[in-house]
């Protein structure tokens, strides 16, 4: 039998070795990605407990600083502007999740990531059992954020305005707001009451427009059908497309109108700065399988790479490949109508493109890291997101957008001693419903430092009777003329 | 006092002081990571393992002096760690999982009375093989006890436990013991036929299958443990002991392998027959596929693992109390995350010593039933630590068993401990057993050149 015993035994010893062998790959080999995974609570918990940086805009003011609470956990958050900066600086929250920059940032604003601190201030933290903690200094700017904020007034939309050269988000507003404050107390049960609450309101508060929800973007997404058009047709710029009223559409008895039913037609610049709907179907037809991929070099399909938790959505284009099947989805494309969906971000990231000689900068609300004393521990470079087109196709776009608002349908944004480049949407949403007013514009056109996108949606306060040049174009100008000075 | 029962019991009490040892220095670094002096409490704490560990090793002087020196000192080890890690758990206790620390010392207490009343009223290992098919009885009767309506409840998806007034007790536990007896004196009996073919199918000599079919019986039972009472975990290790002992008596490969196929048919059809063994294998084979849902417990546990790291994050540092059902089932990633893979491996070295102790004394027993039944001991201890270490570090399907002398509940520490005084019973008998051969041999010797 001894035989017998000393097999069951070994074959045992090895099942308990084996184990001592998936202990070792667990707790030394895949033990950092385990405990920095996003499920994994202790991070957030550790964060909650412990000293936290300040979060300052552009213009130097607090949007988020920990407070003593009294409580067990010490330290209460608070966030002293709230609704005009919640959708960019988001809340921290054990019971819901953290969002916004300091969901994104924790790691830096605790402590956790030591990047760029001093070995002196390590070797001092290590023997004093301290944490010195990074302050985040982000790109918003908040007397920006609240000339967007009261352009909108209480009409439904957003704002969104970034550096074409850098990517870095200077106003980012979506209407209506919401206060972050309760979602960041320390009572579970609070918490989770404020955080349905808020999810129950019609009105999605909660929702950050400009990045988490995607509208039909009407004629401002001309802007990518003239883009691609003029790289795969260069003679598209000598094109003159025939004057009528509307356009019959192959497989479909539901011909493309222009707006009110007027006839319209010319070379490209007529037809771009009028928005003519026929001559950019048109382009979406002959673009054909040639208009996805297009798109797909503004970064349509794609979630922006957003430093903002839990990030933007993807906006949404015509199936890849699909032309033969899909004729009228892509003449309706050519008019940012149909299968094309994009949040208001994605919009200011095209105009950006354009400003910028066709490169799309990574979107960013974060720019740098300082420590205590204001010593810079991190910048956050900017960095190349998309190449969308060439500079020179780009160059052809500024001089059509300054066009529409020189003379085109945006003479609403223009702006005296600053030249504007801007295009205007107005797209249909559902049967019976007001049209979503769009303006996308980068100023001033010759040396950009600002594209903005404004999105009102169904109509804001003009109802049935808004349109993009009327309603949205206004609103950029607003704001555009603040940042400008002028 | 012989000699040899003087060295045995001395190491016992020396490697037992390392023991206590290891147990007071947790409950000291336990207190200081909440308050920084050490609480008065802590001496009656001391006092009370020292008791303890006293009136076992008193028990084992007088009842079984020549037995095997390093159980019970190992057993003592883990029963510490475990205990200080249900202690650092009730720090965090919630109403969900409230503090079970206080209920754990009385089953520990009453754990080492039955370890003293074991060795008191066994006194000769080979008397329980007398009574072999009263075990049986006892055995199936109280895997069926739960299933009586008004005395079994459900806990946790598992019907395992009985509910008499306040307490509840797992009888499943108890019954492990009360089988592996039948089966030690069962096979020992029959393993000369059982081992030797007496009929021929084509090259196969096949025994009699009159004999064949008692050993259909486990089976049976395992598989009524894993439909009427869902639980996989006892299922697996109540069938894995059998075959180990079937093999063990037997030495034919052949058992091994049908039950092998039995097992794995019989867990195919409860594959496709319940959703919770499914669910089990899809967690199993992927738990970040639904690391909110199903995957929770598992991945939960492995994060507590990779958190705790080489050094772990130390007792009463981390937050184990993440972790679901830590006490019972995850106990040990609560060590993992708070004492490192330095702490599993610990503890893992310590089942390793446990289960080899056992396979030792199984080796030196002096009659087959001492030897088939010691070995049926060691390899539940083993199986059964394999089984839920296995199941949560994602090495098998998880199924919740215990975690042998660690993981808090009476039913367990009381069916352990029972194991324990049995496993040191036979090693006494061993170590008389030799003596005497040795003397004999001795006065044989003498008598021999007395007459040369």
């Amino acid at each position: 039998m001894n035989v017998g015993i000393r097999r069951v035994g070994l074959a045992v010893t090895a099942l308990l070795l084996l184990l001592v062998g998936q202990l070792t790959y667990l707790q030394v080999v895949d033990a950092k990605t385990l405990s920095h995974h996003e499920g994994n609570g202790r991070d957030r918990l550790k964060d909650l407990r412990s000293p936290r940086g300040t979060i300052v805009s552009a213009d130097n003011q607090i949007l988020a600083i920990s407070k003593p609470s009294g409580d067990e956990y010490h330290l209460q958050r608070d966030y002293p502007l709230g609704a005009l900066t919640s959708a960019v600086v988001g809340y921290q929250s054990i019971v819901v999740g953290s969002t916004g920059l300091e969901s994104t940032y924790s790691a830096v604003l605790s402590g956790r990531d030591q990047t760029g601190h001093s070995l002196r201030d390590r070797t001092i933290d290590f023997f004093r059992g301290t944490t010195t903690v990074g302050n985040l200094t982000t790109s918003l700017r908040v007397d920006a954020q609240l000339v967007a904020k009261n352009a909108l007034a209480d009409q439904k939309g957003s704002v969104v305005v970034l550096d074409p050269t850098t990517g870095e988000i200077i106003v980012m507003y979506s209407n209506p707001s919401f206060d972050p404050q309760p979602l960041a107390g320390h009572t579970a049960a609070k918490v989770q009451a404020a955080f349905d609450f808020l999810n129950n309101d019609p009105a999605k508060p909660s929702l950050a427009r400009a990045y988490r929800e995607i509208y039909p973007p009407g004629s401002t997404f001309k802007v990518v059908t003239t883009t691609a058009a003029l790289d795969a047709f260069p003679d598209t710029v000598n094109r003159v497309f025939p004057s009528r009223s509307s356009l019959p559409i192959p497989l479909s008895d539901r011909p493309i109108g222009n707006f009110g039913g007027r006839t319209c037609g010319g070379d490209l610049e007529t037809v771009f700065t009028n928005s003519c709907n026929t001559a950019f179907a048109q382009l979406g037809l002959d673009l054909g399988n040639l208009f996805p991929p297009a798109m797909q070099k503004f970064g349509i399909y794609e979630r922006p790479p957003l430093d903002i938790a839990p990030g933007a959505v993807a906006s949404a284009g015509p199936t890849a490949d699909s032309f033969d099947q899909n004729k009228p989805r892509f003449a309706l494309a050519g008019i940012g109508q149909g299968d094309v969906f994009t949040t208001p971000l994605q919009m200011a990231l095209v105009a950006g493109g354009i400003a910028n000689g066709g490169v799309i900068m990574r979107p960013h609300a974060g720019k740098e890291i300082l420590d205590d004393e204001g010593k810079l521990l991190t910048r956050i470079k900017p960095t190349e997101w998309q190449r969308a087109t060439t500079p020179e196709t780009a160059a052809q776009l500024t001089d059509l957008m300054t066009k529409v608002v020189d003379r085109g349908t945006g003479t609403a944004a223009r702006i005296p001693g600053i030249s504007v480049a801007g295009k205007t949407g107005t797209a249909q949403t559902v049967e019976g419903a007001a049209p979503h007013a769009w303006f996308v514009a980068f100023a001033p056109a010759e040396a950009p430092r600002y594209a903005i996108a404004v999105l009102v949606e169904n109509g804001g306060s003009q109802g049935g009777d808004a349109t993009g040049g009327h309603l949205a174009a206004p609103i950029a100008k607003q704001v555009l003329q603040f940042l400008l000075g002028a | 006092m012989s000699p040899l029962a003087r060295f045995r019991r001395t190491r016992e009490l020396s490697l037992g002081a390392l023991a206590v040892l290891v147990a007071a220095g947790g409950y000291v670094l336990l207190a200081l990571s909440d308050a920084p002096s050490v609480p008065p409490r802590f001496w009656g704490f001391l006092a009370a393992i020292i008791g303890l560990f006293a009136s076992a090793h008193v028990a084992v002087r007088r009842f079984a002096p020549k037995a095997d020196a390093t159980l019970l000192p190992i057993a003592a080890m883990l029963l510490g760690i475990g205990f200080i890690t249900i202690s650092r758990l009730d720090l965090d206790a919630t109403k969900a999982e409230p503090a079970v620390g206080p209920a754990q010392s009385v089953w520990i207490a009453v754990g080492i009375a039955m370890f003293v009343l074991t060795l008191f009223v066994v006194r000769n290992v080979r008397t329980l093989a007398r009574y072999r098919y009263t075990f049986l009885l006892l055995g199936v009767g109280a895997l069926m006890l739960p299933l009586i309506p008004g005395l079994g409840a459900e806990i946790n998806g598992a019907r395992l436990w009985i509910r008499l007034g306040g307490l509840t007790f797992q009888p499943g536990e108890l019954a492990k013991v009360l089988l592996v007896i039948f089966f030690a004196a069962y096979l020992v009996e029959k393993r000369e036929l059982l081992s030797s073919g007496s009929r021929r199918l084509g090259r196969l000599y096949l025994p009699d299958p009159k004999h064949l079919g008692p050993l259909l019986l486990p089976w049976g039972v395992s598989i009524l443990i894993m439909v009427q009472q869902k639980d996989l975990g006892s299922s697996l290790l109540f069938f894995a002991v059998f075959v180990a002992m079937l093999y063990i008596a037997t030495l034919r490969s052949a058992y091994l392998l049908a039950g092998g196929a039995l097992f794995v048919g019989a867990v195919a059809i409860a594959y496709q027959a319940f959703g919770h063994v499914q669910q089990r294998v899809s967690v199993w084979i992927n738990p970040w596929a639904d690391a909110r849902g199903d995957g929770y417990q598992l991945t939960q546990s492995l994060f507590a693992f990779g958190s705790g790291g080489f050094a772990g994050r130390g007792i009463g540092l981390g937050n184990p109390d993440i972790i679901p059902v830590h006490s019972t089932d995850f106990i040990f990633a609560a060590i993992g995350e708070e004492l490192g893979l330095l702490g599993t491996v610990a503890v893992l070295g310590c089942f390793l010593l446990l289960v080899g102790s056992a396979y030792r004394i199984a080796i030196q027993a002096t009659r087959p039933f001492s030897q088939l039944f010691a070995a049926g001991l060691a390899t539940i201890l083993g199986i059964q630590a394999f089984v839920i270490v296995g199941g949560v570090t994602r090495v098998i399907p998880l199924t919740g068993v215990t975690l042998p002398f660690v993981s808090y509940g009476g039913s367990s520490l009381i069916a352990n401990f029972i194991i324990l005084a049995l496993l040191l019973r036979i090693s006494h008998e061993s170590a008389v057993d030799a003596e005497a051969e040795a003397e004999g041999l001795a006065r044989l010797a003498e008598i021999e050149s007395a007459h040369a």
